[in-house]
Parts: structure tokens; C-alpha cells; sequence
């Protein structure tokens, strides 16, 4: 592999010169700890949320303690704090990799830390207080949304630097996710926030809201997802990826359908009706689009599956594929305007959200900071049996979450369109919503497994130098250079 | 196939992250929005020729309380509580649990009245739009004048009170210490009774709430 020293050799001969690393691993590191910070505090607002529904709330009386406003902390420091903290600290890690360059500045890189962190603050007091903007996803305050727009912009520049300036040429897979996802995110923050709020009434701010919804789950965390993955998967599967053909479908597929179908959140709704079949053919479209993605992955592990049995990352990653799989395949029913007028506005939607923001993304991105966290804090694992506990408390509390919701929501379905006084749906949903706080609660105790873990790790885990010559840590092999057998063979 | 131009960083930076974005917002969003163009959007003002019967009757019911956060029951009160309400409707995530928006499908417009048309929501307080993607409760866009004004206060403080197993918060802080109302419980019973008036016939007997002088 001679075309490995270029990229991880830098690292080694900028230790060598006395420069800075080319990964900071201290930005990493911040971010994960960040992020995990943020999913604790979002599962614990989704449970204290969740006993309103069991008539049981924690905290009754209380305004800036109102339910609602807990709805909003759980769902906007899920995405915003949980996943795109974590996916801030892989880019930190994987794209000077991928690129053999360091990003633009590491004073960006530390003043974005903080800025982030100070907006989600910000955000979690604006909702307390009354503030948040009536935009589904776009809740953060009005006034703290051209702070994130700015943020936005310049963390672009600090990863499109090394990006641009890279040798490797023409670029990795997942450097056309990261590429793509940063010109999407900017825009889709911009369009979403403002055109609603102040230009696009009801049914126009509608159609731009549903773009807005479904741009953030398909232009941000989705291509950060699998750009991810592109890296990860063949770097601890030594081995390159399936077919290179088929990840450029992937790509390409997505870029084109994905951003087309943000009138499904509003079907049969007074939006004109061309439009929203427009919106469904797409997302059945992309459908087919991802499916050739996960077939890559699985072609991939072909001939290594038993690495599944002892490497829990992969294992996390290739759980969240299943789980991919199986979102996919319920959205193509759910799409439909047939099934739209019985699961639409219930619980059915609910559990679709925890299976791919949490199933799917959150676990692959547990995988990620389960893979990297001995290597940014250069200790061994402290327990690995906690680990493999985090991962089924996780996996069973999301299967059952899932399965249960996916009922209550055709229980409730049903019971609407039957015509039964209203009460009778909810008497039919309690006992799901208990499950949901049973399932949530499994869920929590593994993330309070994990953390401990964390940090026994990184306070009293053996350190790694002792078992790992340096030249092999420092010397990752880079992915870029593993598509190229593939191409020629 | 190792030099395909479209791994490039300018092929993607332009054809799917700028070009595939154009295309998208303007089939999806810019189409459906020019074709509403001709709408107009109604002002604050403008919602204020229609004041619902209810809203003069929630300042018969609580003259001291209306008086003191309102004043008199006129156009400038009634805009003023309810864009507060409307306001209050977002901050307090209302929005999350209950849509505003009937659809011709799953027997709704049997269950909660007529099927929603785009004109109704082109007003100021649909900006941003209140048509919401989750029923916990009921759908409201048809609200008006379901309940009394009595009820909602009830059902506010306390829901249990008069549904016996909804799950909704109870908002005790729309009221003062003496379970009377204050600026924000009249406010959300502003904007509950406006949801959907604008389609209800206001028969004669309803109109004896309104003061003569205000009378079309
Ligand atoms: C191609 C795959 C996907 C399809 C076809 C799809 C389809 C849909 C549809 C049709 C809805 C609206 C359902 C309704 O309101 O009746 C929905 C809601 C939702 N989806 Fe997806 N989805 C996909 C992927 C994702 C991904 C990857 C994520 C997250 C990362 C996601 C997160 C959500 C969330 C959070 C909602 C609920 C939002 C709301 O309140 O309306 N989806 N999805
Ligand atoms: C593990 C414990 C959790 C519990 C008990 C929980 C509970 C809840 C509850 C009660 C809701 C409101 C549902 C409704 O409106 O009817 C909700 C919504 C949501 N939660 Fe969670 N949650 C948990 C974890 C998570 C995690 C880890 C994520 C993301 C990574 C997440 C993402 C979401 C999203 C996206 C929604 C909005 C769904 C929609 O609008 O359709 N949740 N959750």
C-alpha cells in the first residue's frame, strides 16, 4: 500500500518537523463529548415529555417547564446537538484523512466549538422563555438564526479548504457527501427559517416548511451519514468498497430525488396536487436509489461477517443499515396517498423519526465515537463488556420504541377515520405511550452505561501507546486509496 | 473512468449541491407559492373586520379581566389578543400536538367540518404557516364556537375537568391566583373562537352579543 504514507505519513512527518498534527484531537474530542452531553439531555426531555402522555408529568405547574416547550428541547438537541455535534467531530477527524491537509484554522475550528455550543444554549433559554419560531425544525429562536447562519458559512470554509487544496484528486466518496451536504445545509437553513416566517403564507410557507423539514433529515444528516460510512466501513474492513459503479448511483440518485420531496409532509393537504404527486414519485424514487447504497455495503461485508461478532462500531454501523433498509422500506408504503390518509398525523410518523434519527444515524454515529474514542483519548476501552451493553439496551429499546409506535399510530389511524369520539383513540394509545416510556427508559440506562464507560476510559484506561507501535496508529489507511483496486479490477 | 469529472469537487459543488437545490425549491416551492401569488395576504387589520361574536362575549363574561389587560372590545383589543394568542400557540408547542387542517380524506370533514382551501390560510397569522404534521388532540381549524368560552377556560386550567382522559398539559399560568383568567388564558380563547369563524354563519341570535355599533 504505498499510496498510504502520503496521506497518514503526513501526520507523522509533521511530528517530525515539530508542526502542529494534522488531526486536532482536541476539537474531536470536544464535539463528542458535546454531543453525548446533548443526548442525554434530549432522551431525558423525550422521557419527561413522555409522562405527560400517561397523565403522570414530572413537572405540572411550571412554565417554562411546559411540556411543549420540553418537545422542543428534546427534538432540537437531538438534531442539533446530538448528531451534529458528533458529525462536526468525525469531519474533524476523517476529512484531514481523506485530504492529507489540516483545515482551514484551528482558531475557527475552536471559536465554532463554542459558538455552537453558546447557540444551542441560547436556543434551550429562548424556548424556556417563549421564544421559539413556529417552524417545524427551525424552532431556535428568530433572532439566534443569522448567528447559525454565519457559523454555517464559516464551517464550510474550515473543511472546504482542505477539500479543495487536497491532492487526491478526483475525490473520494465521501468527500462528495461532505462536499455536497455543506452547499445544501447554508441554504436550506436560510430558505426554511425566513421565507416561511416572513414571505410564504399558509399553503406557499407550507410547501417551503415541508422542503425545509425534509432537506435537513435528506441534505444534512443523510449525506453526512453515509459519507461516513464510505470512510469508516473500509477502513476497518481493510478492504475497498463493493462497486464503485454503485456508489455513484448512490450518490448521484440522492442529490437529484432527495431534495424533491419535501411536499410529503403535507399530503392531501390544500398544497396543489401536482406538486404533491411530484413529491411522492420522488420519494418512491429515491427508494430504489438507497436500496443500491445498502446493497454496496452488504457486497461489501460479504466474505467478513464474522467481524460483526467481535467489532462493535461495525456492528453498530451495520445495525443502523438494517434499520436503514427497513425506514426505506416503510417509507415507500407511507409515501403513498393511500396509506397517507390513515397513518398521517399519528404515531406511525413518530416512530419513523426514532428509527432514523436514532435507529439509524445515532447509532451509526455511537459506532463512530465507539471506534474512535480509544484513539482521540489514547486509552484502551476500560470495560468492553459495558460497550457491548450499551449496544443491546440501545438496539432493544429502539426495536421496541419502533414496533410499538408503528401500531399505536394504526390504532389511532383507524379509530379516526372510523369515526369514534376522540377519547376512544386516546384511551387506545396509553397503553403504547407506557411502552414507549418503558422503551425509552432501556434506552436511557444504556446511554448511562456508556458514559460511565466513557469516562473510566478516559480517566483510567490503559494507555494505548503501550499496546500499539505509534507508526501503526498514526499511519491510517486511507480510503481514498481504496476504491482504486476496485476501479481497476 | 479514474478521471470522471463528475467526482470533482466543482461538479458537485455546482451541479448537485447548487444546481439539484435550484431545481428543487423551484418545483416544489416556488411553483405552488407563485400560483398563490394572486391571493392576497390579509393583514391584521383586515382579520379584524370580522370579530367573532365569542369575542365580545368573553368581555361580558370577564368584564374585570378584560378590562384590565384589554380595555374595551374593539378592533385594536381584538387585534392585539389575538396575534398575542397566536403567539402563544407557538411558544407553547400547541402547534405539535394538534393540526390546523381538515383534509378531504379519513372522514374529517365529518368529524371536524368543512375541508381546508388555500385562500384561508393567507394571512398574516399563517406566517409562519399553523398547519402542523401531528394530531395528539383534535384538529382546530374549526374551532370557532365548538365550545363556550367557559369551557375553554376549563378545559385550560385544568382538561381532565371536562375530558376525563385527555392528556393535555394543563396551563395553569393562563390565570391569576384566583382561577380567573389573565392576558394569556383570554388570549388563547381569542384565538380559539377566531379558528375557522370565517366560514361559520353567525345567525341572528349570536349577533345580539354584538354591539350595536359594531353590527354590519
Ligand atoms: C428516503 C427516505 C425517507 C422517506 C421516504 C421519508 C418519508 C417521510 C414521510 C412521508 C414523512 C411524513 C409522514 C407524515 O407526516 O405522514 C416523514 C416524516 C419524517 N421523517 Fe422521513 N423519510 C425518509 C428518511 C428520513 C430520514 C433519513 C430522516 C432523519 C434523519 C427522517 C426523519 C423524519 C422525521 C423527523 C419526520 C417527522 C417530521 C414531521 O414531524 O413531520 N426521514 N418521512
Ligand atoms: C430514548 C428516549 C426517548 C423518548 C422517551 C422520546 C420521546 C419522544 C416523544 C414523547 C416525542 C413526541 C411525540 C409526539 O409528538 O407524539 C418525541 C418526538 C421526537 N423524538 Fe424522541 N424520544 C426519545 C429519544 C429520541 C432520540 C435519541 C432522538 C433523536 C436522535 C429522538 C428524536 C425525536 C424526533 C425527531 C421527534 C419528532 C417526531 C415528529 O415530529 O414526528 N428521540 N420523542
Amino acid at each position: 500500500m504505498e499510496v498510504t504514507s502520503r496521506n497518514g505519513g503526513g501526520n507523522v512527518l509533521a511530528r517530525l518537523k515539530g508542526e502542529s498534527p494534522l488531526v486536532d484531537n482536541w476539537v474531536v474530542k470536544a464535539h463528542f463529548i458535546a454531543g453525548i452531553s446533548c443526548l442525554f439531555l434530549s432522551v431525558l426531555a423525550g422521557l419527561v415529555f413522555s409522562t405527560q402522555f400517561m397523565r403522570t408529568y414530572l413537572f405540572p405547574g411550571i412554565e417554562p417547564l411546559s411540556p411543549g416547550k420540553l418537545r422542543f428541547i428534546h427534538t432540537n438537541i437531538a438534531a442539533y446537538g446530538f448528531l451534529a455535534n458528533l458529525f462536526f467531530g468525525m469531519l474533524y477527524w476523517a476529512i484531514p484523512r481523506l485530504t492529507g491537509l489540516r483545515v482551514w484554522k484551528r482558531g475557527v475550528s475552536l471559536f465554532l466549538f463554542w459558538a455552537w455550543q453558546a447557540i444551542l444554549l441560547a436556543s434551550v433559554v429562548g424556548f424556556v422563555l417563549g421564544y421559539a419560531q413556529g417552524v417545524e425544525w427551525g424552532e431556535t429562536p428568530i433572532f439566534i438564526d443569522p448567528v447559525v447562519v454565519v457559523g454555517v458559512i464559516l464551517m464550510t470554509i474550515n473543511f472546504y479548504v482542505p477539500i479543495i487544496k487536497t491532492k487526491e484528486k478526483p475525490l473520494y466518496v465521501s468527500l462528495w457527501y461532505f462536499t455536497a451536504a455543506f452547499v445544501w445545509t447554508g441554504l436550506v437553513y436560510v430558505m426554511g427559517n425566513y421565507l416561511p416566517q416572513f414571505f410564504a403564507p399558509g399553503v406557499s410557507g407550507a410547501a417551503i416548511g415541508g422542503l425545509f423539514i425534509h432537506d435537513l433529515v435528506g441534505l444534512f444528516v443523510t449525506p453526512l451519514g453515509w459519507g461516513m460510512m464510505y470512510y469508516f466501513v473500509p477502513l476497518i474492513l481493510k478492504k475497498p468498497i463493493y462497486s464503485h459503479a454503485l456508489s455513484l448511483v448512490g450518490f448521484w440518485g440522492l442529490a437529484f430525488f432527495y431534495p424533491l420531496q419535501g411536499v410529503h409532509h403535507f399530503l392531501w393537504s390544500p398544497i396543489p396536487m401536482f406538486v404533491q404527486y411530484g413529491a411522492v414519485t420522488s420519494t418512491i424514487a429515491v427508494e430504489i436509489v438507497v436500496t443500491t447504497v445498502v446493497v454496496n455495503f452488504f457486497m461489501t461485508l460479504r466474505g467478513s461477517g464474522s467481524i460483526l461478532k467481535t467489532n462493535i462500531p461495525m456492528r453498530w454501523f451495520y445495525t443502523g443499515m438494517v434499520l436503514y433498509f427497513i425506514t426505506c422500506l416503510q417509507c415507500a408504503f407511507q409515501v403513498t396517498l393511500t396509506l397517507q390518509q390513515v397513518i398521517h398525523f399519528t404515531d406511525w410518523v413518530v416512530a419513523h423519526a426514532h428509527l432514523v434519527m436514532l435507529g439509524v444515524f445515532g447509532f451509526w454515529l455511537l459506532g463512530v465515537v465507539t471506534h474512535l474514542w480509544p484513539k482521540v483519548t489514547k486509552r484502551e476501552w476500560w470495560s468492553l463488556r459495558l460497550n457491548v451493553w450499551h449496544y443491546w439496551l440501545s438496539v432493544v429499546g429502539l426495536v421496541i420504541m419502533f414496533t410499538d409506535l408503528t401500531i399505536a399510530g394504526l390504532v389511532q389511524g383507524f379509530s379516526w377515520k372510523s369515526l369514534q369520539i376522540w377519547e376512544e383513540s386516546i384511551i387506545a394509545s396509553m397503553p403504547f405511550w407506557m411502552i414507549r416510556a418503558f422503551a425509552g427508559t432501556l434506552i436511557g440506562f444504556g446511554q448511562i452505561l456508556w458514559v460511565y464507560n466513557l469516562y473510566k476510559t478516559a480517566r483510567f484506561g490503559k494507555p494505548l501507546e503501550e499496546s500499539l507501535p505509534v507508526i501503526d496508529r498514526e499511519i491510517e489507511v486511507a480510503p481514498a486509496s481504496m476504491t482504486r483496486p476496485a476501479l481497476a479490477s | 473512468m479514474a478521471k470522471s469529472p463528475i467526482e470533482r469537487f466543482s461538479a458537485i459543488f455546482l451541479i448537485a449541491g447548487l444546481l439539484f437545490f435550484a431545481f428543487s425549491f423551484i418545483a416544489s416551492g416556488l411553483v405552488p407559492w407563485l400560483m398563490m401569488n394572486k391571493v392576497p395576504i390579509k393583514s391584521m387589520d383586515d382579520l379584524a373586520k370580522d370579530i367573532p361574536p365569542s369575542f365580545y362575549e368573553l368581555a361580558k363574561e370577564y368584564p374585570k379581566e378584560f378590562k384590565q389587560h384589554y380595555g374595551e372590545a374593539n378592533k385594536e383589543s381584538f387585534k392585539v389578543a389575538l396575534e398575542y394568542g397566536r403567539d402563544l400557540y407557538i411558544a407553547e408547542a400547541c402547534w405539535h400536538c394538534h393540526s390546523q387542517q381538515v383534509r378531504p380524506v379519513s372522514n374529517e370533514s365529518q368529524r371536524f367540518g368543512k375541508v381546508s382551501y388555500a385562500a384561508e390560510y393567507s394571512n398574516v397569522l399563517q406566517m409562519p404557516q399553523m398547519m402542523g404534521t401531528r394530531r395528539v388532540g383534535p384538529d382546530l381549524i374549526r374551532e370557532a364556537g365548538k365550545r363556550t368560552n367557559d369551557w375553554h377556560m376549563a378545559h385550560f386550567y385544568k382538561p381532565v375537568s371536562v375530558v376525563p382522559v385527555s392528556v393535555m398539559p394543563e396551563f395553569t399560568w393562563f390565570f391569576d391566583q384566583t382561577k380567573r383568567p389573565n392576558k394569556k388564558g383570554l388570549a388563547m380563547v381569542t384565538y380559539m373562537q377566531w379558528l375557522g369563524s370565517w366560514i361559520k354563519d353567525t345567525t341572528d341570535a349570536m349577533k345580539q352579543s354584538i354591539p350595536a355599533e359594531h353590527r354590519k
